[in-house]
């Protein structure tokens, strides 16, 4: 029993459903109680679709658990195929029918139904919403794939694109005119948009594009088992993983391929003198495994950042995700409790953070900005512009995201230039966050402050505690934390305005 | 005199209830936690279920945390199922390591889920047992928020239900009012009563732990929501007499409302109307203005939260629209009798829901506006239907007068909406 207020990943079955609501002529019949339909909300709101997930609940009620639920069951599984007529169906239990224990493949299989009909076991108590998409999508692809002759010409299907995913809809588009740039065509995009019949013909392509680990590995290493096809390490989010990934393919389909970079602007982005102030810059990235690798090589190697932590939510990824973390000389946080996370992002007290929608409430509430770079999703991550994470494209993309929570460079030059001014002083709060301009209440100076205690018993003298105000509000955090780690290490207990800059050059780089 | 008149075609209390069983678009009675923990503010409500509990709770709140809430899940594993660690130490221990970490929690609600209620933790038991160990500092109650038991708003009825049986005895001649409101709307509500030199009053749920909230056989309540069931049967078992009202929705609920309360009370019709006849005014301006666009439009409700048939009578009666159905997940002749008698008749009145029937029955009326639930909505929009989330109807303060022209803008604003987008492709 573990006490939680709030979630990265939801159960299983809602990962089922990413899969579900990503494909058409599927239909997935969940065992389930009353309420469980809110997940529904989840796709219709969230992601603004605007057709209901193809699931049916078979809605049992305490009333029922004494009589029949197996016939509920059947009767729910009947009245789908009846109304939907879909190409094939799955079938599952929410965490409180695996309880009840009806067996509902067992119950589907006696009805004798002419579509397939694909059993799930989802362990709701100690598996979680990837593993949850990860695996309904191995059993589409085990039970419905079927041998037969490569395409004639070299293509390649795109695998892991769900539902409710981070930039899915938009990955999809540019992967696909990537690849047909390198003369490979798409035989076939899944689970998104994918039919039951379109996953019979996965076999006909020559390798698979795992454009999602998260959600597709297991299908990935079933078909290059089964059907011999190799599929992609390398997921191309940023310049120099889309580089490597056109590479990988150039590799597999053993010729050679011209790159054409006419698009790709980030790297002269970057490189321009704008961009000097971005230097250095501490982040901490977390959210799922795939995107924090992503992120961390294009923060540290194509923005010139400074990576100070790094973690993921999907256990499923740790290991990877504690190789990463060594090389970058960084501990890896593998967690699922977000209070942890703010715990570890106040301790590292970084520049930004780039993160889930949870770590941008805890930036928000630190004082950090954050940039979002992956799931779990929100309805602001479906913007209606193309915006793109993979290729060329999808680099572009992420430097804006990047760039644009933080105080751009010459700005953060006159925000130190005129700290003092009338408009500009602490207590108007940045203009990024939509704060109202307050005019500054001149207070009287107290002729005789008390000099002010910190922690372990370090105290600020008034002048350095009044040259500490001088120093602009987003950066006057980490300024004090400095000081008082240098003097702490020092010995000392009392800072000066001296032991205040002999710290900055402590710190300097 | 400002009895509503009962519509000459007759009402719809006697009419056929299509009664229908299946899959239910619906919250379960967790959901009701959203608005409850905000309400009572030395409460924490701890949800003993599975991760899809905590996740329908961060998604039904559509909102991440921003300050430590005041509910969580204490999210059942493996080891707890196989019966390799006693769910009840468990508890213990998470509860004890809640109360140590938040000293402002004076009333702990342990609330059963469709997982704790089908493996039988007795939740019951913990709630007595843990009461005695944080006596006097916090009491411990339980309810059943499961959607195997309750639909929705059950969830609130549970919980004040649970607490009816605790409520000290009192002998004295008290009005009690029930049900959670957001506290500016509860003032508004308490200021008319106090006005017509009503008191004292007693609020369920008390925005506190609360010594003055008392129940005996002289006391009277009012609910102010139609989906309190289970509290009105509590509060009668204590000797309470319920004052069968219409919801105070609008202005015509909202005075047939205080008017049964002010008759109780022997106020006389001077200061009844004294009182109310400066809200009044405002009130029916206020719809009056919502209504321009509602007149003559149709409206069908998919049940969601009990709300649907005092809102039905609402829009029929005050803002001139046409009820084709009116689905309530359930209907209590005690608790919604006054409203359907003022109903005029004609709408299908249907009761439960087998989701995709209703869809078909709500495509072939193509109702003007259709009241439904988050998953339904923008399904319904992509086929031309406008839609009201009837989530917001909860969320938001639509009672008594001052908020009469809130709601009716809930249900304008959809329409309103449609007529002003110019984004068809030129023919």
């Amino acid at each position: 029993m573990k006490l939680t207020v709030w979630t990265y990943e939801g159960p299983p079955h809602v990962g089922a459903m990413r899969v579900a609501t990503a494909m058409k002529g599927l239909h997935y019949v969940l065992h389930a109680p009353q309420g469980d339909t809110y997940a529904d909300l989840l796709f219709t709101m969230i992601e603004r679709r605007n057709h209901r997930p193809p699931v049916s609940y078979t809605t049992f009620q305490a009333r029922d658990l004494g009589a029949d639920t197996a016939t509920l069951f059947k009767a729910s599984c009947q009245d789908a195929v009846d109304r939907f007529n879909p190409q094939a169906i799955i079938v599952g239990a929410s965490c409180t029918a695996e309880l009840i224990q009806d067996d509902p493949a067992g119950l589907a299989e006696t009805m004798g139904l002419s579509i397939p009909v694909i059993p799930l076991e989802l362990p709701s108590y100690s598996r979680k919403e990837n593993f949850g998409a990860d695996e309904t999508f191995y059993e589409i692809v085990k039970h419905l794939a079927k041998p037969q002759e490569r395409t004639p010409r070299v293509t390649c299907n795109i695998l892991g694109p769900t539902a409710l995913g981070f930039r899915h809809r938009d990955d999809v588009e540019e992967l696909t005119g990537l690849l047909s740039d390198l003369g490979v065509n798409v035989n076939v995009v899944a689970p998104l948009g994918a039919t039951p019949a379109d996953i019979a013909r996965l076999p006909a392509a020559h390798f698979n594009v795992l454009m999602s680990p998260e959600t597709g590995e297991a299908a990935a290493r079933w078909l290059e088992k089964n059907h011999a096809q190799p599929y992609t390490k390398v997921v191309p989010i940023g310049v120099g993983a889309t580089r490597d990934f056109i590479a990988e393919v150039s590799r597999i389909i053993d010729k050679p391929v011209l790159i054409d970079e006419s698009r790709l602007r980030m790297p002269w982005w970057s490189r321009s003198v704008d961009s000097t102030y971005l230097t250095g810059k501490r982040v901490f990235i977390f959210g799922d495994g795939t995107h924090v690798a992503a992120y961390a090589r294009i923060a540290r190697d194509e923005m010139g950042f400074e990576v100070v932590g790094m973690g993921c939510y999907n256990r499923e990824m740790a290991r990877p995700i504690r190789a990463l973390a060594k090389e970058y000389g960084v501990e890896a946080l593998i967690t699922d409790d977000y209070l942890e996370v703010e715990q570890t992002i106040e301790a590292l007290s970084p520049e930004m953070i780039l993160g889930t929608q949870m770590e941008r409430h805890i930036g928000k509430r630190l004082g950090i900005p954050c940039a979002v770079i992956s799931a779990p999703v929100h309805v602001q991550d479906y913007p209606a512009r193309y915006s793109p994470q993979v290729g060329f494209e999808g680099a572009n993309v992420i430097f804006d995201t990047l760039i644009h929570p933080l105080v751009m460079g010459l700005e953060e030059h006159l925000l130190t230039m005129f700290r003092d001014d009338f408009e500009f002083h602490d207590d108007a709060g940045a203009s990024h966050h939509g704060g109202k301009a307050k005019a500054r209440v001149e207070v009287e100076e107290a002729v005789d402050e008390a000099p002010q205690p910190a922690d372990d018993n370090i105290i600020w003298l008034s002048d350095a505690e009044k040259e500490l105000k001088k120093i602009p509000f987003f950066v006057r955090g980490k300024a004090r934390r400095n000081t008082e780690n240098y003097a702490a290490e020092k010995g000392l207990h009392q800072i000066s305005l001296d032991t205040l800059y002999e710290a900055k050059a402590h710190y300097a780089r | 005199m400002n009895v509503p008149m009962t519509p000459t075609n007759g009402g719809c209390r006697t009419a056929p209830v299509l009664k229908e069983r299946g899959q239910r678009e619906v919250f379960c009675g967790l959901t009701g936690i959203i608005w409850l923990h905000r309400k009572m503010q030395d409460a924490f409500f701890l949800v003993v279920g599975s991760r899809t509990c905590a996740h329908l709770l961060q998604s039904a709140a559509g909102v991440m945390i921003f300050a430590e809430p005041r509910f969580g899940t204490a999210i059942l594993e493996e080891q707890d199922l196989a019966g390799m660690a006693d769910a009840h130490v468990e508890l213990d221990r998470e509860v004890a390591r809640l109360l140590s970490r938040r000293p402002d929690i004076r009333q702990l609600f342990l609330v059963g889920s469709c997982p704790s209620e089908v493996i039988k933790i007795d939740l019951a038991r913990a709630a007595e047992r843990l009461s005695q160990v944080h006596a006097p500092h916090v009491r411990v109650l339980n309810y059943s928020g499961s959607g195997i038991e309750t639909t929705f708003t059950e969830g609130e009825d549970a919980c004040l239900a649970s607490m009816v049986p605790v409520l000290k005895d009192t002998t004295a001649r008290e009005l009690l009012v029930v049900g959670a409101l957001p506290d500016v709307v509860e003032d508004q509500m308490v200021s008319l009563l106090t006005d017509m030199g009503i008191g004292p009053i007693r609020l369920l749920p008390a925005r506190r732990i609360d010594d003055t909230t008392a129940v005996g056989e002289n006391t009277v309540f009012a609910l102010t929501q139609p989906f309190l069931g289970d509290t009105h049967a509590a509060l009668e078992r204590r000797g309470a007499r319920h004052l069968s009202a219409p919801f105070p929705f609008g202005d015509e609920g909202t005075t047939a409302w205080l008017r049964v309360i002010a008759n109780e009370f022997g106020v006389s019709e001077e200061t009844f109307d004294a009182v109310t006849a400066a809200p009044r005014a405002r009130a029916r301006k206020a719809i009056a203005q919502a209504a321009e666009v509602l007149r003559g439009k149709s409206v069908f409700f998919f049940p969601d939260s009990q709300l649907e048939i005092p809102l039905a009578r609402f829009l029929t009666r005050e803002c001139g629209m046409t009820a084709i159905e009116v689905g309530s997940p359930y209907i209590h002749d005690a608790l919604h009798g006054p409203d359907l008698d003022l109903l005029p008749a004609g709408p299908q009145i249907s009761e439960g829901q087998d989701v995709d029937k209703q869809l078909d029955r709500a495509r072939a009326a193509r109702p003007d506006l259709t009241i439904c639930g988050l998953g339904l909505a923008n399904p319904l929009e992509a086929e031309g239907l406008s839609t009201k989330w009837a989530i917001e109807l909860v969320f938001t303060p639509v009672h008594f007068y001052e908020q009469a022209g809130d709601l009716a803008g809930l249900f304008s604003r959809p329409l309103r909406r449609k007529s002003v987008l110019r984004l068809e492709a030129a023919e």
